[in-house]
C-alpha cells in the first residue's frame, strides 16, 4: 500500500512534466495542425540553460530558493521563447502551404539540429546541478514503508496544475485566446478581421516553447542531471501524451501526460523498468484503435 | 473612397481579372453583377491581397492598398462578408461578433453589440449558442454583424442571398438598404440576384469574363436589354 502510494506521488510529478511538455505540441497542433517534433529538444534546451542559470547563480551566492527559482524560470522562460520562435520562423514558416510532409520532416531535421548543436557547443556529457530545494514531507508510514512527497515534487504537481488554469483562461476567455483559436478555424476569415495571423502563430510557438521551458527547469532541479539527448524521448513520451489526451485539448494534454507518468511509475515498480516506454506506446496504439481523436479530443466530423 | 485602375490578378494559369476599372463613392450602394466564375469574387477578394493583384492599382481613401498585409488592409476600414459566410462554427455567436471588434475602440463595444441586436434580434437570443449550429440565414446575420461590428468605412458583401430562404433574402436585402439609408454606409455589393441587387443599388457594374462590360445606374442597367437577357429573365426572381 505504502509502495503504491510512492508511486502515485512519482507517477504524478513525471506526467506534470509530460504535460507541461504535451501543452506545447497541442497548442502548435491546434493553430497550424503540424506536429512539432522539434519540441522536445526546445525542452532539451532549456534544460541545458537552466543548468547554466542555477550554476550561476549558484556562484554569485543568490541562495534564496524562491528568488534563484524564479530569475531562472524568467531568464530560461526568455531565451527559450526566442528558440520557440526562431524555430517557427525557419524551419516552419516558409513551409506554411507546402504538403504537410514537409513541415513534418523539417521539424525532425530541426530537432537534429539542435541536438547536435547542444553536442557541439556543450559536450555530450551529462550535466550535474547541486540539489535546489533538498528535504521533503514524510507523509505517512505504512508497514515500515515511508511515503514521501519531496518539495520539488510538490512544486512540479502545483506549477502544472497552475500553469494548466492559465493557459485554459488564455484560450478560453481573452481577446488573444480568440484569435488563436479563429486561426485554427480559417487563418483566411481571420486575416480579413484584421488579425496579423503570423504573429499569432508566431506568439503560440513561443507560449509553447515556455512551457517546454518550465517542464526543463522542473526536470533540472528533480533529477539534478541533464544532456543533450534528453529533448528526443520526453518529446516523444509527451507526443503520446497529447494524443493519448485528444491533441488540440488542454486539458487532454495534461491528463495524457499524467496517466503516461503513471503508467510508467506503476510499470516500472511493479514490472520492469526496462520495459516502461512499451507500456506507454502500447497504450498509445489501444486509444488510437479505439478511440482515435483521443480521451478529451472532439471527433473530426464537423457539421459544414 | 474605392479606386481600382486596370486591375488584373491570376489565380494560378487562370487570368481572373482582365483590367479591371471601378469606382466607389461615398455614401453608395454599388453592385457588381455577373454569371458565375466572372470574377465577381476575385474582384472583391483582390482588394485584401487574396490574390494579389498582378497588374494596376486598388486606391482606398487615396492611398494604394494593393500591396499592403491583408491584416492592415481590413484595419484600415474595408470589411469583407465573404462568399459562405466563413463564420467560426466553433466559437459562440458572441465570440464571432467580439472577434469582429477586435482593433476597434473597446468603449464603443456594448454600444456596438446593442446595435447589431437592433438589427437581427435572433442573434441576441443565440448569443452563447455555437455558430456551427445556426440556420444559413441566422449565419448570414451573424457574418453581417460580425463585419459591422468593425466599424468600417466601406462594407462589401460577397453574394449575401447566396443560399437562403426567400424570407431571409428579403431581409438581408432591407438591412443592406437600410444600412445605407440610415447610418449612409458605403456599399459594394456581389450578386448574382442582379433583379434584388439593381434595385437597391445606386450604380452597378456588369462583370463578364474578368472584364467590365456594362456600367450604370441600377434602374438604367435594370432597363438595359442586354441586361436583361443575360441576369434577369434567365434567373427570374430567384
Amino acid at each position: 500500500m505504502g509502495q503504491f502510494i510512492q508511486q502515485l506521488i512519482n507517477g504524478l510529478t513525471l506526467g506534470s512534466v509530460y504535460g507541461l511538455i504535451a501543452l506545447g505540441y497541442t497548442m502548435v497542433y491546434g493553430i497550424i495542425g503540424m506536429i512539432n517534433f522539434a519540441h522536445g529538444d526546445i525542452y532539451m534546451v532549456a534544460a541545458i540553460i537552466s543548468v547554466t542559470v542555477i550554476t550561476l547563480l549558484a556562484a554569485l551566492g543568490i541562495s534564496a530558493v524562491p528568488l534563484a527559482l524564479m530569475v531562472t524560470l524568467l531568464v530560461v522562460m526568455a531565451f527559450t521563447a526566442v528558440y520557440g520562435w526562431s524555430v517557427e520562423r525557419v524551419a516552419y514558416r516558409p513551409l506554411r502551404t507546402a504538403p504537410r510532409l514537409a513541415p513534418l520532416i523539417s521539424a525532425i531535421g530541426m530537432s537534429i539540429f539542435l541536438q547536435n548543436m547542444v553536442q557541439l557547443t556543450q559536450g555530450a556529457r551529462v550535466k550535474p546541478i547541486a540539489d535546489m530545494m533538498p528535504g521533503q514531507f514524510n507523509l505517512f508510514t505504512f508497514d515500515g514503508f515511508t511515503v514521501f512527497l519531496s518539495y520539488t515534487q510538490l512544486m512540479i504537481i502545483v506549477v502544472t496544475v497552475v500553469l494548466l488554469a492559465i493557459f485554459t483562461y488564455i484560450i478560453t476567455r481573452t481577446s488573444f485566446g480568440r484569435q488563436q483559436r479563429a486561426c485554427e478555424q480559417d487563418q483566411t476569415m481571420t486575416a480579413l478581421l484584421g488579425v496579423n495571423v503570423d504573429r499569432t502563430i508566431s506568439l503560440t510557438f513561443m507560449l509553447g516553447a515556455a512551457l517546454a521551458a518550465i517542464a526543463g527547469v522542473m526536470v533540472t532541479i528533480y533529477y539534478g542531471v541533464v544532456d543533450f539527448a534528453i529533448g528526443f524521448v520526453a518529446g516523444l513520451k509527451a507526443f503520446t501524451a497529447a494524443v493519448l489526451g485528444g491533441i488540440g485539448s488542454l486539458p487532454g494534454a495534461v491528463l495524457g501526460g499524467l496517466i503516461i507518468g503513471m503508467l510508467e511509475s506503476f510499470w516500472s515498480a511493479y514490472y520492469s523498468p526496462e520495459y516502461k516506454d512499451v507500456a506507454g506506446f502500447a497504450l498509445l496504439i489501444l486509444v488510437l484503435m479505439f478511440r482515435p481523436s483521443g480521451l478529451l479530443g472532439r471527433p473530426e466530423v464537423e457539421k459544414v | 473612397m474605392l479606386q481600382y485602375t486596370d486591375v488584373h490578378a491570376h489565380y494560378g494559369a487562370i487570368h481572373a481579372l482582365r483590367g479591371v476599372t471601378l469606382d466607389v463613392q461615398e455614401g453608395e450602394i454599388v453592385t457588381l453583377i455577373g454569371a458565375n466564375g466572372a470574377g465577381k469574387s476575385t474582384l472583391m477578394n483582390t482588394l485584401f491581397g487574396k490574390p494579389r493583384a498582378s497588374a494596376g492599382s486598388i486606391s482606398f481613401l487615396g492611398q494604394d492598398i494593393s500591396r499592403h498585409h491583408t491584416h492592415d488592409i481590413a484595419r484600415s476600414g474595408l470589411a469583407l462578408v465573404p462568399e459562405g459566410r466563413h463564420i467560426f462554427a466553433r466559437m459562440s455567436v458572441l465570440e464571432n461578433l467580439q472577434m469582429g471588434s477586435i482593433f476597434s475602440d473597446p468603449a464603443h463595444f456594448d454600444a456596438d453589440l446593442q446595435r447589431i441586436y437592433g438589427m437581427f434580434p435572433i442573434l441576441q437570443q443565440r448569443l452563447e449558442q455555437r455558430a456551427g449550429t445556426l440556420s444559413g440565414g441566422e449565419q448570414q446575420m451573424l457574418a453581417i454583424g460580425r463585419a459591422l461590428m468593425s466599424r468600417p468605412k466601406v462594407l462589401l458583401l460577397d453574394e449575401p442571398s447566396l443560399g437562403l430562404a426567400p424570407l431571409y433574402i428579403k431581409q438581408v436585402f432591407n438591412i443592406i438598404r437600410e444600412l445605407n439609408e440610415r447610418d449612409g454606409m458605403t456599399i459594394m455589393l456581389v450578386e448574382q440576384n442582379a433583379h434584388h441587387a439593381l434595385r437597391i443599388a445606386h450604380r452597378g457594374y456588369v462583370l463578364q469574363h474578368g472584364e467590365i462590360v456594362l456600367s450604370g445606374t441600377g434602374k438604367e442597367l435594370l432597363a438595359s436589354p442586354e441586361v436583361r437577357a443575360a441576369y434577369l429573365e434567365s434567373s427570374a426572381h430567384a
